[in-house]
């Protein structure tokens, strides 16, 4: 691919995230930073990448240091959103009072 | 050594991770659509590191497998034991491990540029791909540095009071401008062999100090806008490395969590009505409400007991709860909806008020309250309700201040003129919990509601006022 069709591909996902984030529910503001930082953790493809070369041992010893940091991200903020949004599940009407206490 | 995109369908593959990554942010329009897109999110990149690992002659499966491990067993077991209320340090905490990330691939991709597939014929990196280098390891370090600083501010282990350095602009801006003078001087050099040339690690260097010095003079009620601005940053550094890599799934996912911090900031920033210059210029809460400090004094106002605020609520039609950082560092969710829920039994009308700014990242009160139960039915945002509070007969304020500080409205001389507050003045009877008519919000300005009539003011622990409202509720 050359540089102009990644550019676009680029710009077009800026206006994507911009229109996909406006309607995200104010509610939801703290899993949306949870779950976004779990999918830039797709830099691990980087990091996965550098540990496979057989080029040079300091390349591949960084690129498993970032699988590592990386996968941290990406278990610990998916687990996050998903036991955050778990608290967002809609309450049983009357049973919801005093159970948990 | 992979050539890009050899196989049409390894495209095709990042390109569905990066759709499932769009499917993910969407799912949050709604609670209710919500865990759905975090499955998909899942899927997504489990689908971009399958393809990876599937399309790539692997030297050292092995260690990869055990790093991964290492990563679930550290993260799953954070994201399992991490209190609600320290959700803003975690993601300061994540911020910072993208930023490290990036900065390691970048790195990598340096040293071992024929592995990344961005050498020419005679050995060097591509002018192209060493500014996409460049910028992917300075933004991947300014986040990582500046992650860390918000996590030590948030978590306590540093103090939340802005750093104020003399000439701190000129330091900061010629720095930038230091790291993007270095990054062109390194794309114009002839030669550039992998893992050589001073330029990489100047700019990395720089990059690292200038994240540091950006955030100190941030003090801790600006916070908010520094998570989502780091969030944002973290995306910018993963679409820079998938600029490098020519990865669609790389470079949507950037610009969705790029576009996604930076909107979050500037709600933030909207909702205390600074710009966001101002806000990243620093040193906000440092130079104290100058005026009001004198006046505060011997200003006449009522204490009001648990036993008050139980005989006034349980009388009144409707109750708005607003709470602030105050309820999350108390922990007082749980016990503040167990009062909600024994007021709702008398038939009171219980809401809750949210403001943008609340708490010390986006959406943290709505995430407490979730946590305690209360329906998200019951939890309002700010323009929503504020029409409500003159027909509201008690306004119960926990842990909020600046918030509901009118001087927002009419003191054209303070700090925080121009944002947007409840109206609480409005309510027939206002109670303020707090701990101590001392202290004042973090913008350092009085509170023309601490004084008014129908205001009684609740001093002690947030946590431990509620529960003796509960107590009084019960009898």
């Amino acid at each position: 691919m050359d540089f102009v069709s990644i550019l676009s591909i680029f710009v077009l996902a800026c206006f994507v995230g911009y229109y996909v984030v406006w309607s995200v529910t104010p509610a939801l503001h703290t899993p949306l930073m949870a779950v976004t930082n779990a999918i830039s953790s797709v830099i691990i493809v980087g990091a996965l990448i550098a540990a496979a070369s057989s080029g040079t041992p300091a390349a591949k010893w960084l690129g498993l240091a970032g699988i590592a940091l990386a996968s941290i991200n990406i278990f610990g903020g998916f687990a996050v959103t998903a036991r955050m949004l778990t608290m967002f599940r809609k309450k049983d009407k009357p049973a919801g009072k005093g159970e948990t206490r | 050594m992979s050539e890009h995109a050899v196989n049409p369908w390894v495209a095709i593959a990042y390109l569905v991770a990066g759709i499932f990554f769009i499917l993910a942010l969407r799912g949050l329009s709604h609670p209710t659509a919500s865990r759905r897109g975090n499955r998909f999110g899942m899927a997504g990149m489990l689908i971009a590191v399958v393809t990876t690992l599937v399309t790539h002659v692997i030297a050292s499966l092995p260690e990869m497998l055990i790093a991964i491990a290492l990563g679930a067993v550290i993260g799953l077991t954070t994201a399992r034991k991490i209190a609600m209320t320290a959700m803003p340090q975690l993601v300061a905490a994540f911020h910072s491990l993208v930023g490290l990330a990036a900065v390691l691939v970048a790195t990598a991709a340096f040293l071992d540029p024929g592995g990344f597939g961005i050498v020419d014929a005679a050995g060097n990196i591509l002018a192209v791909s060493r500014v996409e280098l460049m910028l992917g390891a300075a933004i991947g370090a300014i986040t990582f540095s500046g992650s860390v600083i918000a996590f030590a501010k948030l978590n306590g282990n540093m103090s939340g009071a802005p750093i104020l350095l003399p000439g701190r602009h000129v330091i900061n801006l010629g720095t930038i401008v230091a790291i993007l003078g270095i990054t062109a001087f390194y794309a114009a050099v002839p030669q550039a062999a992998a893992g050589e040339g001073w330029m990489f690690w100047t700019a990395l260097a720089l990059a690292f100090a200038v994240g540091f010095l950006l955030i100190i003079p941030i003090g801790g009620a600006d916070m908010p806008v520094v998570v989502s601005m780091l969030n944002s940053y973290s995306g910018w550094a993963a679409a820079a490395m998938g600029f490098t890599l020519h990865n669609t799934a790389m470079i949507i996912t950037g610009a969705l969590v790029g576009a996604s911090g930076a909107i979050l900031s500037y709600i933030m920033c909207r909702a205390m009505n600074r710009s966001f210059i101002s806000v990243i210029a620093g040193g906000f809460g440092a130079e104290s409400g100058s005026g009001a400090e004198g006046e505060r004094i011997d200003r006449p106002w009522k204490r009001g007991s648990a036993e008050d605020a139980a005989w006034i609520m349980k009388e009144a039609q409707q109750v708005i709860i607003i709470p602030g950082y105050g309820m999350a560092v108390a922990q007082a969710q749980h016990v503040l909806r167990e009062m909600g829920d024994l007021l709702k039994a008398q038939g009171v009308t219980v809401k809750y008020a949210i403001h943008p700014v609340a708490g010390r990242m986006p959406g943290h009160m709505n995430v407490l309250l979730a946590e305690a139960n209360v329906p998200y039915d019951d939890v309002f945002e700010l323009e929503d309700i504020n029409g409500e509070f003159a027909q509201t007969d008690v306004a119960f304020i926990i842990g909020a201040n600046d918030v509901v500080n009118p001087a927002a409205k009419t003191d054209r001389s303070s700090p925080i003129y121009g944002m947007p507050v409840f109206d609480v003045e409005k309510a027939k009877a206002i109670f303020f919990i707090k701990r101590s008519m001392s202290g004042v919000g973090y913008a350092g300005v009085d509170n023309e509601v601490f004084y008014m009539d129908q205001t009684m003011m609740l001093l002690a622990d947030a946590k431990k006022m509620v529960e003796d409202v509960v107590k009084a509720l019960q009898h």
